[in-house]
């Protein structure tokens, strides 16, 4: 008991000074400011207290799991010594997706990375994905003042990430360049002798009237505990597309917790594809803000999950001026004892005027132990709003069943048919075949 | 068509059911022979559509007495999608919309596994394509409806449509079609009962289940029974049909009242 509170007490202020040992005498990232940014997001780690069920952003999820785990901040692997294949998960094929940046803890990996411009051709020179420290010079003052924009934590995991803020994977797009290419950045954490915490850091930065498609990949190596404390900050410009898959495919004794923060400028269109399959505890916070008029969010999320799994999505959706769209459809899949939750925040101010918000949260349970907890959360001040919002909690339709069997479907297979239906509503927005395969094999060790 | 002699294929004897703890078949006799089609008439709530589960095996109708020969097997034994692969098909009264599964993949996954259980090739999609495209054509419906979600947002006459065209992929041996033709437009209705004439043959057998005569203009039934309270109260040819819809049902069940006085 007594080690437990101590534990609570000290296991923040043990990582901030794991982390700024790492950060001494470290060079990488004078150009971005990045060691006052350290410094500033350290204090407020230090000045916060870890969440416990009793925070009303924690109700659902005991995160207090972390504080059995021996974590240590990982030193740079010059040559991580793994192939690719030894994931739990396969890599997509390489034709789907050729374009691969890898961090190994969090750190860049450029023997694993395949980023070579002679399999370019077709994108434009400018056009930058990599890490920070190699990114080409002149953006260097551009990224420079993104990552210092006043930073408003609202959690402490963030300011965690930041405060062991080395390098960072990197997207930058410049104006009106198109990437047809999905670029794959695959982020690994490897544990060695100790359970270490991992803290991927990734930017994409997409300028006015460019579009991309970024595939998030966050996988762990060994089935061992492990924590991966990932930020991602997207931004677009005006009239910017940014498709943004975001897959979380740790393993079973992982602890994921993620933060994704966008801002979307004026006519810029941004669409997150969320895939949760990963992880004994998980949370995705998803944050949207639409700074300008006419901009349009579509959110799509899929979490699947069984055993004891737990799956916290948490989203906010930030409306600000006129004809902005937000349509969101998270769906869970949930079986044996697994445990899935999400809370949805949409905020329509007063400013918000001819704005359109749909949300719907879908939840299928698989057994009688499985469980769901599901709050949307509208806020709405503008009375110029066409908004809509929804959840369901359903089991498989005993009746859909015997239809199927009454075709010649044997129970299982008619079962699984009716799961696959409901993931596919999902997967099959995915642009990405390969992809699409992946999480149709998850869909089918659903129901064993 | 009646053919002395030819072989029965569905064999009811004394078949008592319950769903929900009430007893809804009370005691249900019915022979249909290789050939044959016969007619189910009855008011709401007589049991028809309770019957017609129970052929097919739904979980939720527990069978509580007499016996179900399919073909020289006890069909009861059997699990529905056993039923289904020997040679059972029901046309539903409300058929389901299934979100998700397109109509396509369905039929595939359905027809590949009659052709498993057979020993037979299992078709590849391209292969199916072709099939079904001939089958279409029995109930003249639009290729689009393949690529759709099953049955959704499908018309009342859409659905029915497709619960034929299933019909006719899987020929079974006995086929039910549960008021397939209630709530359809007279060119909807011909093109439903076309294509049941079609599929019925020699060899199958089929039961109708409906409330209005008019379906029997174009399917010519064998036999019309009428079922009343959970039983087979009285049956006769294509002409009691006519009497039915003209004298409605209670005289029927008063000459039964009388029969039993007597
Ligand atoms: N799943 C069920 N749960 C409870 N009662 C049921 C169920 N299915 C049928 N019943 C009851 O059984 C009786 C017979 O219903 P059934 O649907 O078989 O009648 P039907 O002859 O098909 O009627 P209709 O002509 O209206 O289609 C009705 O009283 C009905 O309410
Ligand atoms: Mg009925």
């Amino acid at each position: 008991m007594i080690t437990q509170v101590a534990n609570r007490e000290t296991f923040l202020p043990e990582l901030v000074n794991q982390c700024r040992k790492q950060g001494k005498g470290k060079r990488e990232g004078c150009a971005y400011g990045l060691k006052d940014l350290r410094d500033a997001a350290a204090e407020y780690v230090l000045g916060s207290k870890f969440p416990t069920t009793k925070d009303e952003e924690w109700r659902f999820t005991d995160i207090s799991p972390l504080l059995e785990i021996p974590l240590q901040v990982p030193e740079l692997t010059h040559e991580p010594n793994l192939g690719l294949s030894s994931l739990t998960l396969p890599v997509s094929s390489k034709d789907s997706l050729p374009l691969r940046v890898v961090f190994v803890n969090g750190y860049y990996a450029p023997q694993l990375s395949t980023m070579e411009a002679s399999l370019l051709p077709t994108l434009a020179m400018e056009f930058f994905a990599g890490n920070l420290s190699n990114a080409p010079g002149n953006y260097h003052a551009r990224i420079r003042e993104l990552l210092n924009q006043k930073q408003q934590y609202n959690d402490v995991f963030t300011a965690l990430n930041i405060a062991g803020l080395a390098d960072a994977a990197v997207v930058y797009v410049p104006k009106n360049q198109q990437i047809e290419t999905p670029i794959h950045l695959l982020f690994i954490t490897m544990p060695g002798e100790t359970p270490i915490l991992a803290q991927p850091h990734c930017l994409i930065v997409a300028e006015s009237g460019s579009s991309v498609t970024v595939v998030e990949d966050f996988a762990v190596i060994g089935n061992v505990a492990t924590f991966t404390n990932a930020v991602t900050q997207i931004w677009l410009g005006e009239n910017a597309a940014v498709n943004h898959i975001r897959l979380q495919r740790e393993g079973r004794e992982a602890i994921h917790v993620g933060k994704s923060a966008i801002a979307q400028s004026r006519d810029s269109r941004y669409t997150c594809n969320a895939i949760n399959v990963g992880g004994k505890i998980s949370r995705h916070n998803l944050e949207v803000f639409q700074t300008g008029e006419q901009t349009e969010t579509v959110l799509n999320g899929l979490t699947m999950i069984a055993g004891e799994q737990l799956s916290d999505t948490h989203s906010a959706v930030n409306l600000s001026k006129p004809h902005g769209t937000t349509n969101q459809l998270h769906k869970c899949i949930v079986a044996d004892k697994a445990h899935a939750v999400f809370n949805g925040k949409v905020f329509v101010p007063q400013a918000a005027q001819l704005t359109n918000a749909a949300q719907l949260n879908r939840n299928l349970l698989l057994s009688p132990k499985s469980r769901v907890d599901t709050k949307p959360q509208l806020e709405i001040t503008a009375d110029n709003v066409k908004c809509s919002h929804g959840a369901t909690v359903s089991q498989l339709d005993a009746e859909e069943v015997f239809y199927l069997q009454s075709r010649g479907l044997n129970e299982n297979d008619s079962r699984n048919l009716l799961i696959n239906a409901f993931a596919a509503e999902i997967i099959n927005k995915l642009p990405i075949p390969s992809l699409r395969e992946t999480l149709y094999s998850v869909v089918k060790q659903m129901e064993r | 068509m009646i053919v002395e002699n030819s072989p029965v294929i569905l064999s009811v004897r004394d078949l008592r059911a319950k769903v929900d703890g009430n007893e809804i078949l009370k005691g249900l006799n019915l022979e249909m022979r290789a050939g044959e089609i016969h007619a189910i008439m009855g008011p709401n709530g007589s049991g028809k559509s309770t019957f017609s589960k129970v052929l097919a095996g739904h979980p939720a109708y527990e069978v509580t007495g007499g016996e179900v020969i399919f073909q020289g097997q006890n069909l009861l034994e059997m699990e529905p999608e056993e039923r289904s692969r020997n040679g059972v098909f029901l046309a539903f009264q409300y058929p389901l919309e299934i979100p998700g599964v397109s109509n396509l993949d369905f039929l595939r996954v359905a027809y590949n596994s009659h052709q498993k259980s057979k020993g037979l090739e299992e078709l590849d999609a391209f292969d199916f394509q072709d099939l079904v495209e001939q089958k279409l054509e029995v109930v003249k419906m639009n290729p689009s409806f393949l690529t759709r979600s099953v049955n959704e947002g499908f018309s009342g006459g859409e659905k029915k449509r497709n619960e034929i065209l299933q019909m006719a992929l899987l020929e079974p041996k006995l086929a039910i079609l549960d008021e397939t033709d209630s709530g359809l437009d007279i060119d909807a209705l011909k093109i439903v009962a076309n294509g049941v004439n079609q599929l019925a043959n020699a060899e199958n057998t089929m039961l109708v289940i409906t409330h209005y005569q008019r379906l029997l203009d174009y399917i010519i039934p064998d036999y019309v029974h009428v079922m009343e309270g959970g039983r087979i109260v009285t049956t006769g040819t294509k002409e009691l049909a006519l009497e039915l819809e003209a004298r409605g049902y209670d005289w029927v069940t008063e000459e039964k009242a009388t029969e039993v006085v007597r």
